[in-house]
């Protein structure tokens, strides 16, 4: 038998080349292309009510200007609301360049086409807009009070309304023994990938067909919003992703406004047109997301077990709704965690603000409803002096619960179902990998030399694999070579390897026979994206499936080749063989070979498969009935509901009794994504998602001011965390296998960032004394907040 | 953030130099770590650069019995690994190692970042406090060299005029037991700090002779405070730094922003002052111990 890869430690095949400098990003393509540049609102809200070109007519190198008045057909409606919902009753998006209002800094006014980015720059910098101001609303409390608003026919700025209720939340609180309240805030980050997007498009006049690079997380999505925004027929339209240097997020929502102008450009001109975001407009013009206020009540008894949870919140939502109501609708599902509280009531409002649209961001919406179940699980520990890790045991779903069904609707419209996990090993895990029960002895022991150290430790349940469906075609080329396309696209995850274990177990082939193809619609047409943690999940499992239809194939014509059953081959080494006597065996390229009768000979592999050679029974046709050239095979996974995967973070902090910096000590993480398909790509996710939880609690923020400037829209006023502030990371995985799919995988993907902010929070918590009720903190606030908590207010260690 | 249009010039001579910069209106490019993104996000837009990377004899560090003298050139890299200036001065690597990041260091000149006078940055601040002082050319001026103390003007405000090249920086040799040190507070590793100290301690005979600190981003400049009143004559091992830290605080002028409040500043440059005093005062006394 070859080597089993599933489960191993596969290096990454990627990275020989993407760390060579070898990788092909968008900026790479298309040199003699026409660049874009564009003019954006410096307003958070205003009316346009002139825009004067003039000036910059006189540019040496200008090709194009264009402004929402050139725009036609549908070019001129305001992009797609991606995902609607029933509640999102007064949804608005962005036209591709500014209708007579801009509602953010950033906000597309003018696209300037030139032959090189310095003169489209050049020339943007001379156009003149003129504004009518009108009041900016920027945070949710503004959004809230409503004195402005954001669109003027939208009352109260409020997209949206939902609740969600389980059982009598206020009846069960009510009843309860104890009960408090608490106010929650997170405030706004964003996905900030190495590489912004990018957008690269060539028109064939004679062909009348359109060929789009873009950065994206959605390669067939993409190219059916250019189809229908441009009135193309969906066939003269093909989307291809280049090499992407990370999504995280922002790169699933589609279409972009430059999606769709770059490429109407590129028709109108005839000629090659790019545009490449450069950072400042990511910051303005992109995605961001996490800003929301929660307000808390709940009821417990004397044991700590939560019976009544009611949450109220408002979701940050920017000045659009383009991408639905996902982040929110996360948010008050996943907000429950491995918990099950008696009775469930969750109501978010989803308010405009003139600000940067929120879509989702690695997490979304998770992180937020991670903090405050956990803060809820730390109050009431707090409140009746019980151990933290206690108070959560007691509350979590046992494992014989599972499928455990919280009658609740998910983000993809189906129940919210439990399918796997194992909560209370995943808890006795963690306590023995951080040093729990040990810890206290420590903390104390620390406090007598003047040090304030404290642990924290947060639980999570992430949905992942969301549907509808992924498909992956696998063909075994004569040469021996397995190739492999899938239809959704890669940023940098390891899909290539990942996909190659999968593939090269079913088919018996080594992982470097087996070249995978992600993200070009040319290969494959039908697909959703890479969101959701659903790659390994979706995909995965459509190219396994698939793989296994191929192996039937290859081992009928092998058996007949052979002259044995198929149920005594094996493949072994990219050969098929009977079990037991290896002599008698076929090369599978040999085996494609003779799948696909031909009538010439171009080489010598095909000369094998000619008339003259091969099968010659003259009494049945070369291609059986219902059979069909070639070893190939086409199928698709589609689930009746996601996977959730779920995960416990423990995290040692140390603050400094005179300058309040706060430093990691540990960091420690117990993950179960199911099974593992290459246990080095999931710890590279964990520690990934990891770095961003931690910019996320304790580094980064958009600084917006009142006028709806972000002050900080730069790397070195927005603070990622460097090497430097990323602490080393304990990993352990459980593995419980979801039932719900042929590899019993669940996604990995987004984990690590989840529990980051709850996590530390509870860590800071501990070692202070006083509660932490907003993330993220940065030692200037902690300083402020020991100002507040005088030393003899706090909890005594 | 691309540049606008402007014209290079690369002159083979110190005279050529100040010249052109007189005829162009044109910025000085040496190291390019703060003119360059500036100029990419189009936030500065000089009509020429003049590329001063050619020019003979900038590119030296000479260390005497007096002094640390640096050319226009000297990458901060380079300075923060001479070993004869390190043994003259340690303050100069204490307080280089906290300059940005080592690949910007590699490009960017300590002399640059002088003229920069960036009232966060680490070197003007050292300058400062070892009361040195930047040797310039000019078209208009003429050769000269002007202090420290009348050298930074403002945030971003040098004393030099369009048409001045500095082309040297001097840093005086503390006086033998004196030790010195650096601290410095930021949000991240190699980010402007939200506050840094710098201090000198000098002993004589197991006592405090003097004292003084420079610190950064608490005022429009960096701020020299002479302490030696408030510490003068105590014994090494029983300083009480509070009076220090008093005078400190009465003598910088913090100003909140996005990374940290006012009032943390303060609390910083007290605690950090505390702290660079001490550990400069140990540094003498190890240095007299030995």
């Amino acid at each position: 038998m070859t080597t089993k890869l599933f489960g191993q430690r596969v290096p990454r095949v990627e990275d020989p080349r993407l760390v060579s400098g070898q990788g092909r990003y968008l900026d790479d393509l298309g040199h003699d292309a026409l660049a874009v540049a564009f003019v954006r609102s410096p307003h958070a809200h205003a009316r346009i009510t002139d825009i004067d070109v003039t000036a910059a007519l006189d540019v040496d190198g200008l090709v194009a200007i264009y402004t929402y008045d050139d725009l036609d057909g549908r070019m001129a409606e305001p992009l797609p609301l991606l995902i609607p919902h029933p509640t999102l009753t007064q949804g608005r998006t962005p036209y591709p360049l500014a209708n007579g209002e801009v509602n953010h800094v950033g906000e597309a006014i003018a696209m300037v086409v030139a032959t090189d980015r310095y003169v489209a720059e050049d020339a943007a910098g001379l156009i003149e807009v003129s504004y009518d101001f009108l009041p900016p609303v920027v945070g949710v409390e503004a959004a809230r009070e409503a004195v402005d608003l954001v669109h003027e026919d939208v009352p109260g700025n409020v997209a949206a309304t939902y609740m969600q209720e389980t059982g009598d939340a206020a009846a069960t609180i009510a009843a309860a023994a104890l009960r408090a309240r608490l106010q929650l805030s997170i405030e706004r980050s964003a996905s900030m990938p190495m590489e912004g997007k990018g957008v690269h498009a060539r028109w064939d006049d004679d062909d009348k067909s359109l060929l789009v690079n873009t950065s994206t997380q959605t390669s067939t999505s993409v190219r059916q919003a250019i189809a229908a925004k441009l009135s193309l027929p969906v066939d003269r339209v093909e989307v291809v992703t280049p090499d992407v240097g990370g999504g995280f997020g922002v790169k699933i929502m589609h279409p972009w406004p430059e999606e769709v102008l770059v490429p109407w450009a590129a028709i109108r001109l005839g000629a090659p047109v790019k545009w490449v975001e450069d950072r400042r407009e990511h910051f303005i013009s992109s995605a961001h997301e996490r800003g929301q206020l929660h307000e808390v009540e709940f009821g417990y008894d004397e044991d700590g077990v939560l019976l009544g949870l009611s949450v109220e919140f408002w979701h940050d939502h920017g000045a659009y709704t383009p991408y639905g109501l996902i982040v929110p609708i996360i948010t008050s599902t996943q907000l429950l965690g491995p918990y099950k509280p008696r009775a469930y009531r969750v109501e978010f409002h989803s308010l405009y603000t003139n600000t940067v649209i929120v879509t989702p961001y690695r997490g979304a919406g998770r992180p937020q409803g991670c903090f405050v179940m956990e803060r809820v699980m730390d109050y009431i520990a707090r409140d009746l002096d019980l151990d933290r890790a206690v108070v959560r045991e007691r509350n979590f779903i046992q494992p014989d619960e599972m499928p455990y069904d919280h009658g609740l609707i998910f983000q993809d419209g189906r129940p919210l179902i439990y399918d796997s996990g194992d909560f209370p090993a995943s808890m006795a895990m963690l306590k023995s990998l951080v040093g729990w029960d040990e810890f206290v002895a420590q903390r104390d022991a620390a406090r007598r030399e003047g040090r304030r150290v404290g642990i924290g430790l947060a639980c999570y349940v992430e949905g992942t694999g969301v549907g509808p469906y992924e498909g992956g075609h696998v063909r075994v080329e004569t040469d021996g070579t397995v190739v492999v396309s899938t239809g959704l696209t890669t940023q940098g995850q390891g899909h290539q390897t990942m996909l190659a274990q999968i593939v090269g177990d079913e088919l018996g082939v080594p992982v470097d026979r087996v070249r995978v193809t992600t993200g070009d619609t040319r290969r494959f047409k039908y697909a959703v994206g890479t969101f959701a943690s659903r790659t390994a999940v979706m995909s995965g499992s459509a190219v396994a499936l698939t793989a296994r239809k191929v192996r039937a194939k290859a081992l009928r014509i092998a058996a007949d080749a052979l002259e044995a059953s198929v149920d005594d081959l094996e493949i072994v080494d990219g050969r098929v063989q009977v079990k037991g006597s290896p002599s008698a065996q076929i090369d599978l390229s040999t085996v494609a070979v003779l799948s696909n009768p031909l009538r010439y000979a171009f080489d010598d592999a095909a000369r094998r498969a000619t008339q003259f050679a091969g099968r010659a029974d003259p009494t049945k046709p070369p291609v059986d009935p219902g059979d069909e050239p070639g070893l190939e095979g086409t199928d698709y996974y589609s689930p009746t509901q996601s996977t959730f995967a779920n995960g416990m973070h423990a995290v040692i902090v140390e603050t400094d009794p005179e300058t309040a910096e706060i430093k990691i000590l540990r960091y420690c993480v117990v993950h179960d994504c199911g099974t593992v398909i290459n246990p080095m790509i999931v710890e590279g996710q964990v520690h990934g998602g990891v770095a961003q939880g931690v910019g996320g609690a304790l580094y980064e923020r958009m600084e917006y001011d009142a006028s709806g400037q972000l002050v900080n829209a730069s790397f070195m006023d927005f603070l990622m965390p460097y090497a430097s502030e990323v602490p080393s990371i304990e990993i352990d995985h459980l593995q419980t296998p979801s039932p719900l799919n042929p590899l019993g995988v669940k996604g990995a993907g987004e984990a690590g960032v989840i529990p980051g902010s709850a996590a530390i929070a509870s860590a800071i918590e501990d070692a202070e004394g006083f509660p932490i009720t907003a993330m993220p903190i940065s030692p200037s606030e902690l300083f402020a907040l020991r100002a507040e908590h005088p030393a003899p207010s706090r909890r005594a260690p | 953030m691309k540049p606008a249009p402007f014209d290079y010039h690369r002159p083979g001579s110190v005279a050529e130099a100040v010249e052109t910069l007189a005829a162009t209106g044109g910025k000085v490019l040496a190291g390019g770590q703060s003119l360059v993104p500036i100029m990419s996000m189009r936030l500065a837009a000089p009509v020429a650069l003049v590329d001063i990377n050619r020019l003979p004899g900038l590119s030296e560090i000479e260390v005497d019995g007096g002094r640390v003298r640096i050319g226009a050139l000297v990458r901060h890299r380079q300075l923060e690994q001479h070993e004869a200036a390190y043994a003259a001065n340690p303050l100069l690597r204490r307080a280089l190692s906290q300059v940005a990041h080592p690949t910007i260091r590699n490009r960017g000149t300590t002399v640059g970042s002088l003229v920069h006078a960036d009232p966060a940055a680490e070197m003007p601040a050292v300058l400062a406090l070892l009361d040195g002082s930047v040797g310039v050319v000019g078209k208009t001026a003429g050769e000269r060299t002007i202090a420290a103390a009348d050298f930074f003007v403002g945030p971003l405000e040098s004393a030099l005029q369009s048409d001045d090249l500095a082309v040297t920086a001097t840093f005086p040799t503390p006086p033998a037991g004196t030790g010195s040190s650096w601290i410095e507070l930021a949000r991240r590793h190699g980010d402007y700090a939200m506050v840094g100290v710098g201090a000198l301690v000098r002993l004589v005979d197991g006592a405090v002779e003097s004292a003084r600190v420079s610190l950064i981003s608490v005022g429009l400049t960096p701020v020299v405070v002479e302490v030696t009143e408030t510490c003068a004559g105590a014994p090494y091992d029983r300083v009480d730094w509070q009076a220090a830290q008093d005078a400190i605080v009465a003598a910088i002028e913090p100003e909140g922003d996005i990374h940290a409040s006012a009032q943390y500043r303060e609390h910083l440059a007290r605690v950090l002052s505390a702290r660079a005093l001490q550990q400069a005062l140990d540094d003498g006394a190890a240095k007299e111990a030995a």
